[in-house]
């Protein structure tokens, strides 16, 4: 018995649930411009999320907002509903649109969707955002047939006007062409399309027909971000706006006491000092005198209700809870009754520290309000939380808010937060400022690595069990740590019989053939904010479970990969991207001198993940990884280079916490501040990597997250074969990796 | 006082005081944004730009220090080197979020600018103060042996 879902349940949804969940629109409709040409957009039936209640608060202007428009000019500009933070959302949207109007790639632009949380819904979660890996795998069907749609209209105007048949016309490369060699452009053709019917329904290309999906071809955002005009929050420019930055509390839970503010009121450029409920903001005419402005300030916190344990009181805290049952997860037979019986038991407990996401571009949202309406910018990755969120602060209805998605610079979860705290903080300044002038909040790198909001800790003890001939008979598996989703408005979805799904996702679904299987959860209240973080229950429970896969493979005399196929005899995707990853690697020929590979398995994000990793140990017991090995059955490849780029960025950023990823608490204040403290992976730490993707036609799952979480007990498996030495506590620099006497 | 400084080319004068780090004179004064904000400390080089042709972390350059010299940053990079690695970058579709990659396209055109054909441990001495969190590593270190072909 499983825990009924998960985070992958929730934010990502499997091909056939999401064919299903596709609400099958009851009406379509489109809209034409006077001489702009076709836009068109398919809209979803109002009463599916909301009611009359919420179709009433959306003014239709918004409901109409298209997926697709073509211009006389001939530019097919797709309109992208979820962030672009790197992932390649809107490569991968445009894609699919290309694909079924046969455009050709460069006439294709793309512009970020309008917050609408009816048209613009993520299908996986019911509200405008994306998260979960879900962004392709949600609209995957939903843009191909905006693409197919637009073309028969296109069709339809070129029948008319050249007086064929539809079925005698061919687009091909965006260009509509017949037989006796008329052609005409998608543009040309528009204006006429637009005032044609739009068709009932359209019939989508098979895969044998795809000539976009599955090929290598350009991201839409490269030039733009090799040039330096790709435009983020932190960019946005305009008449008399003002920067602001916040004194925020040392400690959690801390509120402001009292301030002195004469000499920050004095520091040039500094324009007022305003309290606000997260703390107390500095606004300035610009970024620099913001912050200069803000060191001048002196603030006393009232610090009575605020969490003043330390990293190390929590985790002894939680290990005292390995020793005592906690709520059931999963139980399979019956785990402690196969370990009495056991040949040989296997414990090991672990320990994972809190991280900081730490995206290239620090939290930042610009606010324009006027008392009756305002504009907000920001990389909006769940803009129907941060939208509403908005409009409770200020007041306002959601039609007299306007919230602009544009570029992150990375989020890996940063950017998703069920309290939408950094759009509030802004909103806050604005309303506490009064004045109808844009205000850009941002945050500092101190602020980003101080501020919360991180990876929980969590400690874990797995306990297994092999019988005398190397057969693994019973798995305990205990799990304590604080829960993402418990008070916030996820919880609902994912806390169910004291179980917060995401804690223990990935370890109750454990896909080994073991007969007598626990997995319990304790759930700590610490008054520390957390949040996913890119793989969000994987990132620890793929490293305890395949770690300790490999502990038991020593203990069964045999090897890894063999070991883990035994288990796996009716799971063909893990097993298949095993086998390949391990064929790819050269599992079973010599690595080369010096160097040792491990291996590891991991299902999240409803994509399977082997990976392989290979290293070198130096002198003074550090290491290198040399080289990682990774294979992914993510259904369809919508594009696979940008599946690859996910891979070769995934395991770069698992591995950078690996080795060195940690935010400690000494009396609740945060130990780190910037990134010489909280070291990220550098260049000269990442390996050679090759990325290799399982030929699949089932429908898309997640590519975000699932290359993540593995690439710790890939690393920490090939530690174990050089050393003997087990990886229990994360980062690995914890530790000295020596080659000698096996001390497993 | 102002500061006469010649930026991408073009003589200008500067407004901010002298004390202001070159970074933010480039973004708010100039609305040069493409050299981004990543730490304020020289630990992301995020912000690097080049100084009388040399690469800098431009958090860390005062105003003052920049009078009479010329600064190059990602929108006036356009020379030889400039245009061979950004057509690398773009050719490998190196950028994900993008936000480090000005700066990484700044010291990679340093480094090429002195070394026509690095090694991988040329690269890995010459990035490792360049950041990113999207892990692109793989694809520089490939668009910089690209871009060598070309230089």
């Amino acid at each position: 018995m499983t825990a009924s879902s998960s985070l992958t349940d929730i934010f990502s949804m499997a091909p056939q649930a999401g064919a299903a969940a596709m609400p099958q629109p009851s009406r379509r409709s489109f809209l034409k411009l006077s001489g702009s040409g076709l836009i068109l957009g398919l809209a979803a039936p109002i009463p599916d999320l909301g009611g009359a209640a919420q179709a009433a608060a959306w003014p239709a202007g918004l409901a109409t907002d298209p997926f697709v428009r073509i211009g006389p000019d001939n530019i097919v500009t797709v309109i992208i509903k979820h962030l672009d933070k790197g992932q390649g959302a809107a490569t991968g949207l445009a894609t699919l649109v290309a694909e079924e109007l046969d455009a050709g790639w460069t006439q294709i632009r793309t512009e970020f969707a309008p917050s609408d949380p009816i048209i613009y819904k993520n299908f996986a979660f019911g509200v405008q955002g994306v998260g979960g890996s879900t962004g392709l795998a949600n609209s995957y069907e939903q843009y191909r047939r905006a693409g197919a749609t637009a073309r028969a209209m296109i069709l339809a105007a070129a029948a008319k006007e050249w007086g064929v048949k539809p079925s005698e016309i061919a687009i091909t490369n965006g260009v509509v062409s017949i037989k006796s060699g008329k052609t005409a452009t998608l543009g040309a053709l528009a204006d006429a399309a637009a005032k044609g019917p739009v068709p009932s329904d359209v019939t989508l290309k098979t895969p044998d027909q795809f000539v976009y999906i599955g090929k290598k071809f350009p991201r839409v955002d490269s030039a733009a971000k090799t040039n330096g005009t790709a435009k983020f929050t932190i960019d946005q420019q305009m008449e008399g706006m003002l920067v602001c930055v916040i004194a925020r509390p040392p400690k959690f839970g801390a509120t402001v006491a009292s301030f002195y503010a004469t000499a920050a009121e004095k520091s040039p450029g500094v324009v007022a000092i305003l309290q606000v409920p997260q703390g107390v903001a500095v606004l300035a005419k610009d970024t620099w005198s913001a912050i200069r402005g803000r060191q001048a300030l002196k603030v006393s916190w009232d610090e009575s209700k605020a969490e003043k344990r330390s990293t190390a009181d929590l985790v002894s805290e939680y290990r005292a809870l390995l020793d005592k049952p906690g709520a059931v997860a999963r139980k399979d037979g019956d785990a402690e009754a196969a370990l009495a019986k056991a040949a040989k038991i296997v414990t090991a407990d672990f320990e994972f520290p809190y991280l900081a996401h730490a995206p290239m571009e620090p939290l930042d949202c610009v606010v324009r309000y006027d008392g009756s309406s305002a504009e907000i910018w920001t990389g909006s990755q769940l803009q129907t939380v941060d939208h509403g969120t908005a409009c409770s602060v200020l007041g306002l209805k959601p039609e007299a808010v306007q919230l602009h998605t544009v570029w992150a610079g990375g989020s890996f979860g940063r950017r998703a937060i069920a309290d939408a705290h950094f759009v509030a903080e802004a909103c806050a300044v604005a309303k506490a400022y009064g004045k109808p002038v844009p205000i850009k909040v941002i945050w500092t790198r101190e602020d980003d690595i101080k501020g919360g909001y991180y990876r929980p800790i969590y400690v874990h003890r797995v306990r297994a069990g092999l019988d005398k001939d190397g057969n693994v008979i019973a798995w305990h598996h205990r799990i304590v740590g604080q829960s993402i989703m418990a008070g916030t408005p996820f919880e609902a979805m994912s806390v169910k019989n004291g179980i917060d799904a995401t804690s223990v996702e990935g370890a109750n679904t454990l896909p080994y053939a073991i007969p007598n299987l626990t997995v319990e959860l304790h759930t700590m209240k610490v008054g520390i904010p957390v949040l996913w973080w890119r793989s969000v229950g994987a990132t620890h429970n793929a490293h305890a479970t395949e770690h300790m896969i490999d502990l038991l493979a020593k203990e069964a005399g045999q090897d890894p990969v063999a070991f883990r196929l035994s288990l796996l005899k009716d799971k063909p995707r893990h097993a298949g991207v095993l086998k390949l990853a391990a064929d790819k690697a050269g599992w079973n020929t010599a690595p080369p001198p010096g160097t040792t590979r491990g291996v590891a398995l991991h299902e999240s994000f409803r994509s399977y993940v082997a990976q392989i990793a290979e290293v070198t140990l130096k002198p003074g017991g550090e290491f290198k990884v040399t080289r990682v090995v990774s294979a992914i059955d993510c259904g369809v490849a919508v594009n696979p280079d940008v599946v690859h780029a996910q891979m070769e960025g995934g395991i770069g950023y698992g591995l950078g916490a690996a080795l060195r990823g940690a935010i400690t608490l000494k009396g609740g204040e945060v130990e780190q501040a910037n990134f010489d403290t909280y070291e990220p992976l550098r260049m000269s730490d990442m390996p050679a990597i090759e990325s290799y993707i399982v030929p699949s036609a089932e429908a898309p799952t997640g590519v975000g997250e699932p290359g993540t979480p593995v690439v710790l007990p890939a690393v920490a498996n090939a530690l174990f074969r050089a050393t003997g030495q087990r990886t229990l506590q994360l980062p690995m620099n914890k530790q000295k990796y020596q080659s000698g006497p096996l001390k497993a | 006082m102002s500061i006469s400084v010649n930026i991408n080319g073009e003589k200008r004068k500067l407004d901010a005081a002298p004390d202001t780090p070159l970074l933010w004179v480039l973004r708010d004064e100039l609305g040069l944004t493409g050299t981004k904000y990543g730490c304020g400390a020289a630990l992301c080089g995020a912000c690097s730009v080049h100084l009388d042709g040399e690469v800098v972390r431009s958090c860390q350059i005062q105003a003052q220090d920049v009078e009479g010299r010329t600064v190059t940053t990602i929108e006036g990079a356009d020379d030889k080197v400039a245009q061979a690695v950004k057509a690398a970058w773009n050719k490998l579709d190196v950028a994900q979020c993008g936000y480090c990659q000005s700066g990484q396209i700044m010291s990679a055109i340093g480094l090429l600018s002195q070394n026509a054909k690095p090694t991988n441990d040329d690269i890995d001495k010459a990035m490792d103060g360049n950041v990113c969190r999207c892990a692109t590593y793989h694809r520089i270190r490939a668009a910089i042996h690209e871009a060598a072909k070309s230089v």
